[in-house]
């Protein structure tokens, strides 16, 4: 469903390229995770796709059709973000912020009907926040908030859902949560795409990895085929180990001491 | 949002408005109001009531609305509590503008013409400046731009006050502390005419104002042109408080205040906060002029002094409210 072929971005000012020659998909019906160091290019993957950078080469195509022919506000109704960080000048209420998902449908003209109140609560409701909708955004917790983002993209619609580092500062539960949730709504049939720097979490979950290094892709594929110690040692420029998880059997990274103990 | 809330703000509004008619150095009771607004009664009250006192509230009624408005609006798409037209050389460019009026011997009735020519002028540079530093739509660096402007202009104001004749200095000054005193039905008519089309196209975009308060980033993911927006809003807000100035001077504090203010009794989207501004705002101005006309008769003190020495304790309750 989204398709980044040859993609190359640079932002203004800047020496090299931000992202070089990315080629992947990400599909319906499955997880498709963008994973890699910090500086690697993972949030410029979003930045693009949220039209904030444009491309200096290749194309980004959406059911095969390329963004530069889908107006902003008719992508904005095939692909909810959330993206990765949100400081409010000035709190809204957590309904009134996940009403502003519908602003791509409601534009300035229309008011909102039966439908786009319907969307609002059945979003509250899948992101488990509907007895939150009265409170103000800054007396969430940072779970709470989490989700309550998560709520406004599920509103906002589209058989796509991208995510910037979803279950940053979350707790183990709030953290699994969150992922048994885009679990949930990836096998109802959305494209769910999600850039994430937890390994071992994602390979669980997602179908596809998509491995950057420096602005390229240095591997993708399942999680078992890009998660190997000698690529990810190379990637990541730290000595580890892959080990499989005993329980449920998805690969799991484990960095080791710079110097073991005698 | 309660629609006592609306009733509450209107029926302030009226009664501070009603109360700027009847007090004066000539006080009039209600039924003289009355009977004034329609005609009739003591040729001398019909013509305080009609030809000082009622254009003067309107005009301060205007000036508070727009002033409102655009801190209203400038405050959401740059989601900065601090942002207001002033802070973004409209105040600085417009002040200019009249000095420059002044200093050079033009008619007084030049004057608002030119303040409202520094105004604009102020504010392409402060865009040409964001955009030569390569963020076209980045409010902080449209923020710092506005403020640099500001600066130079009063730099230049002080350059050109330096060497005036002692009378364009005191018309200056006079005109930077702001004044509804000299209000005319025409005035009235012209900035009503600008906060209508201003007024409602801010309103119009309020809906993108709301996203815009998300953040960069977010409002791009829901669809909307970032850098436009904010440019747009920028823009219009700028005018409506240029607008403002030529008609009254620099009347500070109120679009940074009122808001805030507003924003406290519970309005949050930005279509309400909008027209809540817009009340409170004239109301605050209103306030404000009759006070500085009551608190040393018959001498008046600076309309924007009075809004300033109302706004801080406000404001300052703000922030304890906040730390």
């Amino acid at each position: 469903m989204i398709e980044f072929r040859g993609v190359a971005v640079r932002y203004p000012n800047a020496e090299r390229d931000a992202l070089s020659g990315v080629s992947f998909s990400a599909e319906r019906g499955v997880i498709t995770a963008v994973v890699g160091p910090n500086g690697s290019g993972k949030s410029t993957v979003v930045r693009t796709l949220i039209g904030r950078i444009g491309l200096s080469r290749g194309t980004i195509r959406l059911d095969g059709e390329s963004t530069r022919d889908v107006p902003r506000p008719v992508r904005a109704r095939r692909i909810a973000f959330v993206t990765q960080r949100e400081e409010l000048a000035f709190p809204v209420l957590v309904d009134e912020y996940a009403a502003l998902g519908r602003f791509p449908h409601l534009g300035l003209w229309r008011a909102a009907d039966r439908d786009d109140r319907r969307a609002v609560d059945r979003a509250l409701d899948e992101a488990g926040v509907t007895p939150l909708r009265a409170r103000r955004l800054d007396e969430l917790s940072g779970g709470e908030w989490q989700r309550v983002r998560l709520a406004r993209a599920l509103a906002q619609g589209g058989d796509a859902l991208v995510l910037d580092e979803p279950t940053a500062f979350l707790d183990v539960a709030h953290e699994m949560s969150v992922f048994e949730l885009l679990d949930r709504l990836a096998r109802n049939g959305r494209a769910v795409l999600l850039v994430s720097h937890q390994l071992n979490l994602v390979a669980r979950f997602a179908a596809t990895l998509v491995l950057l290094r420096d602005g390229s892709v240095v591997a993708t594929g399942t999680p078992d085929q890009v998660m190997q110690a000698p690529i990810l040692e190379r990637v990541y420029d730290w000595p580890l180990v892959v080990t499989h998880d005993p329980l449920v059997g998805a690969p799991a990274l484990v960095p080791l001491r710079a110097r073991p103990a005698e | 949002m309660s629609s006592w809330r609306w009733v509450a703000l209107v029926l302030v509004l009226v009664a501070v408005s009603a109360l700027a008619v009847a007090v004066g150095t000539i006080h009039l009771p209600i039924s003289v109001i009355w009977n004034g607004l329609r005609g009739v009664g003591d040729a001398d009250a019909v013509m305080v009531i009609r030809n000082l006192r009622l254009p003067r509230v309107a005009l301060a009624v205007l000036v508070g609305a727009g002033l409102g408005l655009s801190g209203a609006s400038l405050q959401g798409a740059m989601r900065n509590p601090l942002a207001e037209p002033y802070l973004l050389g409209v105040s600085g460019g417009a002040a200019v503008g009249a000095v420059l009026a002044s200093g050079l011997g033009l008619a007084a009735a030049l004057l608002p013409i030119a303040a409202f020519a520094g105004a604009i002028v102020a504010v392409l540079a402060a865009f040409f400046v964001a955009h030569a530093a390569g963020a076209r739509g980045d409010p902080r660096v449209l923020l710092m731009a506005g403020v640099v402007v500001g600066a130079f202009a009063n730099a230049a104001i002080m350059v050109i006050l330096a060497n005036a004749e002692p009378n364009t200095v005191r018309n200056a000054l006079w005109w930077m502390m702001g004044s509804v005193g000299e209000a005319t039905w025409s005035q009235s008519r012209w900035l009503a005419a600008y906060l209508l089309a201003g007024g409602g196209a801010l309103f119009v975009i309020g809906r993108e104002i709301d996203v815009l308060a998300l953040g960069e980033d977010a409002a791009a993911g829901l669809g909307l042109d970032v850098d436009a927006a904010i440019r747009r809003v920028f823009l219009i807000a700028s005018l409506v408080a240029a607008a403002t100035v030529a008609a009254a001077g620099l009347v500070g504090f109120v679009g940074l205040v009122v808001p805030h203010i507003v924003r406290a009794a519970g309005l949050r989207r930005h279509r309400s906060l909008l027209v809540g501004s817009a009340l409170a705002g004239a109301t605050l101005v209103v306030g404000a002029d009759l006070l500085g006309r009551i608190i040393r008769p018959p001498a008046e003190l600076p309309l924007g002094a009075v809004t300033a020495l109302i706004g801080v304790p406000f404001f300052l309750a703000k922030l304890r409210r906040l730390t």
